[in-house]
């Protein structure tokens, strides 16, 4: 019990860590631009495939810098021509547009690299186990995964605290009318906000794809996830974004691996159920919830508290 | 007014003449099944329309509704044909709509508290909380298989046993009519109005005294009852319900249906329904990259095109009345030239792509267009790049020479008055 708590923890940070990756990205862009990016994930699938593509001919530490950087650099494009073409039909206009966005890159990568996973894999300098928990070997690349992911977390908190364009894009989530007024130039902002987002995304992409699997359902299967945290965490916050990360990263790990029903509950309690309806109800379990739980979580925070955890502003 | 209650009865008139048309026009049963997805896709977009396009809401997950529906009607058929329950096929689409609409007033008060881009996720998470809900309950989704049904059950009503596809036709296109003048009684309706108003405005609406969210959740809960209807409707025309009917995809294609349409117009999501079901049907037969075209379209409409089709067709009406379109012709026909040359170029460089990756031998040839094309031989990429860029390069001046035309007949009509 103790051995599956603590490598379910470990696995939960690593995967809330990822996650994070990603959510920052996307508040950043949601708060600063109100552009809630829905192809994010698609620039995390884009980042596995490039990083795939790009370590089959050059190994994965090249791979490790280039694919994010073209990651950034396709997401700064998609800001300057598509995004601000449809900025003045208003925000409807921009969610659609990257609605479609999801939808033409994953036919792109159906088009270019098949529809069966591609054989993306953790290259062999990491590949061998770091340390063991009682019985369990926890595998090196996790912990490397751990380690990018806090580099990244630190690079972040330095630029936003510690830069004067970090300086702007802080103060361009609590007032963006005051920052344009002050005479910044925000659409440029935006595009390096929007492009700084997209290769985060894809370094997650890089070191999550061979983690798991690189394939055409991934941006979809992750893209929602997503969505929860960001909306969980609360608008313009990115502690809030951090919190939720963490919290739905231990959450996704967690029910997975607790295979007990309420019926296990009653009978441990001594409770009689009862009709054979309620018996059949009672006896999903925990990791048959798995799937429904971010989603029944974000809806209740959105009942009790429609900011979100740590919002200060509901859009 | 009196002239245009008439134009509107000759309108609908006509739609109800071409709806019993043209099943004797096309008898083939493709054609038939075709015809019935037609229905069933508009009934879906009109009701998706009530939410985007006349309240301004835009749902991720307006497929909840229709697949609930779906799978309720299904479940209703199965109980009609074991003898536990009594109802006339004909009514079945009702149990849906029903259906619908329990399911609207449940999700729509979580969902409708929001507007804007909050409302829109929300929607997406109820979505997806529904379309997991599918694994988990496998009694009542029926798991990867779904929940196959029969639609010839219970006694023939005046010779109606709905086994013929061509009667399964004329219930749709029944539904389908009723539906479509209750959809646009509902628009000149206060409720319809202010509708139109909290989407342009939501704090003025509060000004006047209406609460935007009774408006909203109103709206929501008819809208769902509408996508109910079309869920019935398809659960009687397919005979099976799946999980995927209330998945992402299915809520993102009536978006995609509703948008290209014309979300402006009430008549938009109709031809977004008619055309987006025939080029799911038609172009999916000639090509495996019909989704990415698609895909390709639905974002060159949202760039260029935002009001959609139906917008398109409405900003040409006056011309065509004035008989300026003969001024138009030159810009149109360079634009449409230019266009043609660099989709030729995009369509073969994709075909030849999927054809390279499906590991064609060296020397053997596909059609494209009719010219047979190599993909091992470095001629045909040479050649379809060349279209791409050649097509980019025109298209730039025949864009400028259509909005000059554009401009100077825009200029004529107002010194007319139009």
């Amino acid at each position: 019990m103790l051995e599956l708590a603590t490598v379910s923890l470990l696995n939960g940070v690593v995967y809330g860590l990822l996650l994070f990756m990603l959510t920052s990205g996307l508040t950043l862009i949601f708060s600063m631009m109100g552009v809630l990016n829905f192809a994010h994930a698609s620039f995390y699938m884009l980042g596995a495939y490039l990083a795939f593509q790009l370590s089959s001919h050059l190994g994965f530490w090249p791979a490790l810098f280039l694919a994010p950087l073209l990651v950034g650099v396709l997401g700064g494009l998609t800001e300057r021509w598509g995004l601000r073409t449809v900025h003045k039909y208003g925000h409807v206009a921009e969610l659609l547009f990257t609605f479609g966005l999801f939808y033409l890159l994953e036919e792109v990568v159906h088009l270019v690299w098949g529809r069966a996973p591609v054989d993306y894999r953790i290259p062999a300098s990491l590949d061998f186990s770091a340390f063991a928990i009682f019985s369990t070997s926890y595998p090196a690349y996790r912990v490397f995964m751990m380690a990018v992911s806090v580099g990244m977390l630190l690079a972040l908190y330095l630029v936003l605290t510690r830069t004067r364009i970090g300086m702007i894009i802080q103060a361009s989530l609590s007032h963006p009318d005051m920052v344009e007024a002050l005479g910044h130039n925000v659409p440029r902002v935006f595009m390096l906000v929007f492009g700084g987002g997209c290769a985060l995304a894809g370094l997650a992409g890089v070191i999550g794809g061979n983690a798991f699997v690189t394939e055409p359902g991934m941006a979809a299967a992750v893209g929602s996830i997503v969505f929860v945290v960001v909306v969980f965490g609360g608008m313009g916050s990115l502690t809030g974004a951090f919190v939720a990360s963490l919290f739905f990263g231990a959450v996704q790990t967690f029910s997975v691996a607790l295979d007990y029903s309420l019926l296990d509950l009653a009978g441990m309690l001594g409770v009689d159920v009862g009709a054979e309806g309620w018996r059949r109800l009672l006896s999903i379990t925990v990791a048959q919830t798995a799937p429904v739980l971010p989603y029944l979580l974000m809806v209740l925070m959105l009942i009790v508290r429609p900011t979100g955890l740590m919002g200060t502003r509901e859009t | 007014m009196g002239d245009q209650l008439l134009r509107r009865l000759l309108l609908w008139g006509a739609t109800v003449g071409v709806m019993i048309a043209l099943p004797l026009v096309f008898r083939q049963g493709f054609a038939l099944s075709m015809l019935s997805q037609m229905g069933i896709a508009i009934i879906f977009a009109l009701s998706y329309n009530m939410l985007l396009g006349q309240t301004g809401m835009l749902s991720f997950g307006h497929a909840v509704y229709y697949g609930l529906g779906a799978f309720v009607c299904a479940h209703a058929l199965n109980a009609v044909a074991d003898g536990r329950f009594a109802l006339p096929v004909t009514l079945v689409p009702l149990v849906g709509g029903l259906t619908g609409l329990a399911f609207g007033i449940l999700f729509g008060y979580v969902t409708t508290k929001r507007s804007g881009t909050p409302f829109a996720m929300i929607s997406l998470g109820i979505a997806e909380m529904v379309a997991a809900c599918a694994l988990m309950f496998p009694g009542f989704f029926g798991g990867e298989g779904g929940i196959a049904t029969n639609r010839v059950v219970g006694e023939p009503w005046h010779g109606l046993t709905y086994g013929p596809q061509v009667q399964v036709y004329y219930l749709i296109a029944g539904y389908c009519l009723v539906c479509m003048i209750a959809m646009f009684a509902l628009t000149q309706t206060p409720l319809g109005r202010m509708a139109n108003a909290v989407r342009d405005n939501p704090e003025r609406v509060r000004f006047v005294g209406y609460d935007p969210t009774v408006v909203r959740y109103l709206v929501f809960c008819l809208a769902a009852f509408f996508a109910g209807i079309a869920g019935g409707l398809g659960a009687v025309n397919y005979e099976i319900v799946t999980a995927e009917n209330v998945g992402l995809v299915a809520s993102g294609n009536v978006l995609v249906m509703t948008f290209v349409g014309g979300v402006g117009h009430f008549f938009g999501p109709v031809l977004g329904a008619v055309l987006v079901s025939f080029m799911q049907s038609a172009l999916s037969s000639y090509t495996q990259a019909w989704l990415l075209y698609f895909g390709l379209f639905f974002v060159v409409m949202v760039l260029f095109a935002p009001g959609g089709i139906a917008s398109l067709i409405v900003v040409h009406g006056p011309l065509l009345r004035h008989g300026l379109w003969a001024r138009l012709a030159p810009g149109y026909l360079a634009a449409g030239a230019a266009l043609a040359v660099l989709l030729a170029g995009l369509i073969g460089l994709v075909e030849m792509i999927y054809q390279f990756e499906r590991g064609a031998e060296p020397g053997t040839a596909f059609r494209v267009f009719g010219l047979a094309a190599d993909v091992g031989r470095p001629g045909p990429w040479i050649a379809a790049g060349a279209a791409v860029l050649v097509g980019l390069a025109l298209l730039r001046p025949a864009i400028v020479l259509a909005r000059r035309n554009w401009a100077s007949v825009h200029a004529e009509l107002q010194r007319v008055g139009a």
